[in-house]
C-alpha cells in the first residue's frame, strides 16, 4: 500500500514517461513500440490518478478532475510548498 | 485551451536558505534562455507553422515548458523563503528585495528583466526551428554552467534533469525539420 507521498510519486513518474512519449509519437507516430507504451502507460497514468484523486482530491482543475472536492483542491499542498512546510 | 495539473514535473524539496543560487537560477526563469523564452517562443511560433508534426510538437514542448518554469520557480522560491533581511543584504539580493520582497520576478541573473526580445518568429518553418534548437543547446549550456556553480547535490540533480530535456527537445525539433526538408517542397508553403 502506497503512502500519499509515494502515490504522487508514481503519478509523476508515469506523467513523465507519457510527456517524453507524447514528444516521441510527434515525429514517429507510425512507430508501433511507442504506440503500445503509450497507450499502457495512458490507462496506467488513469488508474493511479483515479486512486489519488478519490482519496486526496483533484489534482487538476475546471471539472477535469475525476472527483470534484472544492475544499481539496484549496487546501491541499500546492507543488512549490516544501514537503514539510518549511515555512517561518 | 489548458488544464492546470497540482504536481511538478520533476521533485523539488529544497530545504536550505542558498541565496547566491538563488541569484543566480533566477536567469532559467526571466533570463535570454530561460524557460520563460522558451514556453512563449514555442507557443507563439506554432500558428504559424505549416506541418501537422510541427503545430504537435511545438504545442506539446511549449506546454511541457510551463512546466519548467514551475520547476525552477519552485527552486528560487523554496530556496529564499526562509532568508533573514542580513542574509539578503549580504548575498546582495537587496536590490531585489526593494522591487519585490520574497516575490519572484522574471529577471535574468544580473536583474535585467524578461524582454520579448529575446524570442523571434519570423514565420518560415525553416528559420523557426533553427532558432529552436539554438534555443535548446544555449539552454543547455546555461544548466552545465550552473551546475558548475553549485556543489549541492539536490540543486544539481533537478538541473541535470532540466539539461536533459533540453537535449531531447533539440533532437525533437531537429526531426522536424528532417520532416519538412525531406517530405515538403517550397511551393507547399506559399513561397515564392
Amino acid at each position: 500500500m502506497m503512502n500519499k507521498h509515494e502515490h504522487l510519486l508514481e503519478i509523476q513518474k508515469v506523467q513523465f514517461a507519457l510527456v517524453d512519449l507524447n514528444l516521441f509519437l510527434d515525429t514517429h507516430p507510425e512507430s508501433e513500440g511507442a504506440k503500445k507504451d503509450f497507450a499502457a502507460l495512458s490507462s496506467e497514468l488513469k488508474r493511479l490518478i483515479w486512486d489519488y484523486e478519490k482519496k486526496y482530491g483533484p489534482l487538476t482543475n475546471f471539472g477535469s478532475a475525476y472527483f470534484q472536492n472544492p475544499d481539496a483542491w484549496i487546501n491541499s499542498p500546492w507543488p512549490w510548498e516544501n514537503e514539510k512546510g518549511g515555512k517561518r | 485551451m489548458w488544464y492546470y495539473v497540482k504536481t511538478l514535473q520533476h521533485p523539488v524539496n529544497l530545504k536550505s536558505t542558498d541565496l547566491r543560487m538563488a541569484k543566480l537560477l533566477i536567469t532559467q526563469y526571466g533570463g535570454p534562455d530561460g524557460e520563460l523564452s522558451a514556453a512563449l517562443r514555442y507557443l507563439n511560433q506554432r500558428y504559424s507553422m505549416p506541418t501537422n508534426k510541427s503545430k504537435a510538437l511545438l504545442t506539446d514542448i511549449g506546454t511541457e515548458e510551463m512546466a519548467h518554469v514551475e520547476i525552477i520557480a519552485t527552486m528560487v522560491h523554496q530556496i529564499m523563503e526562509n532568508a533573514s533581511i542580513d542574509e539578503i543584504k549580504k548575498a546582495g539580493l537587496d536590490g531585489h528585495y526593494a522591487d519585490h520582497g520574497k516575490a519572484l520576478f522574471y529577471t535574468d541573473a544580473t536583474g535585467n528583466p524578461w524582454t520579448a526580445t529575446y524570442i523571434q518568429a519570423k514565420g518560415d518553418i525553416i528559420a523557426d526551428l533553427h532558432e529552436d534548437m539554438n534555443a535548446e543547446q544555449k539552454a543547455r549550456v546555461t544548466y552545465e554552467w550552473l551546475m558548475n556553480l553549485t556543489d549541492d547535490a539536490q540543486i544539481k540533480e533537478i538541473l541535470g534533469f532540466l539539461r536533459e530535456r533540453e537535449v531531447v527537445h533539440y533532437q525533437r525539433f531537429g526531426e522536424a525539420l528532417m520532416d519538412v526538408q525531406d517530405n515538403t517542397k517550397a511551393r507547399d508553403f506559399d513561397i515564392l
